[in-house]
């Protein structure tokens, strides 16, 4: 089990262990059943307002929300059991298909991106003497400040018209017309890419960051001295290393691109002419702003076997790293 | 590691040039938010391709946008509105989540570990897969447009995160501590409540600040479940607000993503160690 903050435990281990302590191996050897099922019942009342929540307000809509997909509610009207029909209908919706792609083309881009840079300015950062808590500090505010509100500034910044990026680009003489970055759907689906890419890096880096911290120098002095260049010293020694930490961070960062709903929403509001949807704001466009529940009910759970996949192996990976000793 | 020996050139071009490059590309959004709200209009629509365009700064800087945020919209209830919504279910969050992570890093009972699995796997489900549902679930509850129908379903986002970060703080903690107590006479419960959650502090706190930042982040809840203006939060108010149909009010668009960037970057600023380690640990679990 790694450590989960870093400065935290220090706080905790420094307190004074009393010496009292040697006399506890006995009492925990006898522990009679009706402790254990006081234990029990402790346990159940310190969960029951965890699972209330949750139950309440996950697993009883997630059971709703399948049930709706196979009604053809509309806002205001209860609706008839219709079967499969909604998903048919998404499955010969090309619109929704080309939502699928854009989702599949968003996510893979965007995560592959994230980490290459994540990874080099995590690297960057390691190597760095002084600065690093300040540079660390200010890198996170993408991350901190609400997505809607820098997409904002995004969108003004691409503006077609008062666009900054495009004054800077022709200053610097890359461009000499203007460049439509919100126009075609190639361009549009590019720009949301560089945005999420723009919030989401900073995560990256950091949490890799993090991960890099805890790889001993000695590691690198051996392969050094083994004639290990730069290059081989990452790709032989950090990477595999790192793996663990670099796994997560992926997986997380896969589900919440690809369930991301606020970007393209502010960005390009899924056009234009529909060519940036990804599920989410495709089911938000039926089931909210045109009002078929049903419909968007199981357009957003389109999206559910993919991240089920995810989540399954990322269970499936820190159980593993569970097994064979801390996962580091 | 890099530069092992003089080759001064070296860590220019490679750590810190790239660097300097990545943090000024990461900032400068912000800045030009921050630009943009104080550029008097006349000054802001000029195309970028005509020569007096100068976008980096403004030598008539004016107040107007934000003076028309706070006179012709309801920008301070809304920053109100967010910081009761975030705080609230904050506080809801910590109080399931330590009592949550206290029973499956501490008590041993069957199921424990198939229980630990299912918050886990609450804290990987996005708000986009069941926004719908949920949206029929708050109506259902009559919760429909009120705060409550955020302050409630917020946590379910922030529940797992906090009991999994706390879970691994708590498992940081030497057992003989509390077992000390009880031997002094104290219960179970009091020797948690006591002993084991103010020596906790540091990992509630960095849950605490990391819940917020998300509560007060989070929009498409806010967006579907909410529908007059009154109630609405900061990035949801400044959309519907400030965006009508194809005409963006730039400068108050701009005054507005500002201000509500503002309070949490600030609290940000006094805890970002707390933060990092809360995000770190939150991904190593």
């Amino acid at each position: 089990m790694p450590q989960p903050a870093e400065s935290a435990p220090a706080t905790v281990l420094s307190k004074p262990t009393p010496i009292r302590t040697a006399a506890f191996g006995l009492g925990r050897l006898r522990r009679a059943s009706r402790t254990e099922r006081r234990e029990w019942l402790l346990a159940l009342i310190l969960l029951t307002p965890a699972l209330v929540m949750l139950g309440l307000f996950v697993a009883y809509p997630f059971v709703r929300g399948i049930w709706l997909g196979l009604l053809d509610s509309v806002v205001g009207r209860e609706g008839q059991f219709v079967g499969l029909q909604n998903y048919a209908k998404l499955w010969n919706d090309s619109i929704f298909r080309r939502t699928a792609q854009n989702t599949f083309i968003y996510t893979g881009c965007a995560t592959f991106l994230k980490l290459t840079l994540g990874m080099l300015v995590a690297l960057m950062l390691n190597n760095l003497v002084g600065f690093k808590r300040i540079l660390r500090a200010s890198m996170l505010l993408p991350w901190i400040v609400p997505t809607v509100l820098s997409t904002l500034a995004w969108k003004w910044m691409l503006d077609p018209t008062f666009s900054i990026v495009n004054w800077i680009l022709y200053q610097v003489g890359f461009i000499r017309l203007r460049v439509d970055w919100l126009g075609g759907p190639v361009m549009a689906m590019g720009s949301v890419i560089l945005v999420n890419v723009w919030r989401g890096t900073p995560f990256f880096a950091i949490t890799l960051l993090a991960g890099l911290q805890t790889i001993s120098p000695d590691v690198y002095e051996a392969a050094s001295i083994d004639g290990a260049n730069a290059w081989q010293r990452f790709w032989k020694v950090t990477w595999p290393l790192l793996m663990p930490v670099t796994m997560v961070v992926v997986l997380f960062s896969v589900i919440q691109t690809f369930a991301d709903f606020q970007l393209v929403y502010i960005l390009t509001g899924g056009g234009p002419a529909n060519s940036t949807h990804l599920f989410a704001t495709y089911a938000y466009q039926i089931g909210v702003a045109t009002g078929k529940l049903g419909e968007g009910a199981a357009a957003s759970l389109a999206m559910f076997p993919v991240l089920f996949m995810v989540v399954l192996f990322q269970l499936w990976y820190i159980r593993r790293g569970e097994g064979g000793k801390g996962g580091a | 590691m890099a530069a092992v020996a003089g080759a001064r050139w070296k860590r220019w071009v490679f750590l810190y040039l790239p660097l300097g490059a990545f943090v000024v590309v990461t900032l400068f959004p912000f800045y030009y938010m921050a630009v943009t709200s104080i550029r008097p209009d006349q000054e802001m629509y000029i195309p970028w391709n005509r020569p007096n365009f100068a976008p980096f700064w403004t030598l008539r800087p004016t107040l107007e946008h934000f003076a028309l945020l706070f006179r012709e919209t309801l920008f301070v209830r809304w920053l109100l509105n967010t910081l009761m919504i975030s705080t609230l279910s904050t506080v809801i969050a910590l109080f399931c989540g330590l009592l949550a992570a206290y029973a499956l890093a501490r008590l041993r009972f069957p199921m424990g570990g198939t229980l630990g699995s299912g918050i886990f796997v609450t804290y990987l489900v996005p708000q986009t897969l069941l926004f719908i549902p949920l949206g029929e679930v708050i109506r259902n509850f009559h919760l429909g447009d009120t705060p409550w129908a955020l302050i409630l379903t917020y946590p379910t986002f922030l529940i797992p995160f906090c009991t999994w970060l706390l879970m691994g703080y708590f498992r940081t903690i030497p057992r003989e501590l509390e077992e000390c107590a009880q031997i002094d006479g104290a219960t179970r419960v009091q020797a948690m409540v006591r002993i084991i959650f103010p020596v906790a502090m540091p990992g509630i706190l960095s849950a605490g600040i990391f819940a917020f930042t998300h509560a007060w982040n989070e929009f498409i809840y806010a967006l579907v479940f909410l529908s007059s203006a009154q109630n609405k939060t900061i990035p949801v108010g400044v959309v519907s607000e400030l965006v009508r149909g194809d005409t963006f009010f730039w400068g108050p668009l701009m005054a507005g993503a500002l201000l509500g960037s503002v309070p949490v970057a600030f609290i940000y600023s006094f805890f970002v160690e707390q933060y990092v380690s809360a995000m770190t640990g939150a991904v190593k679990g």
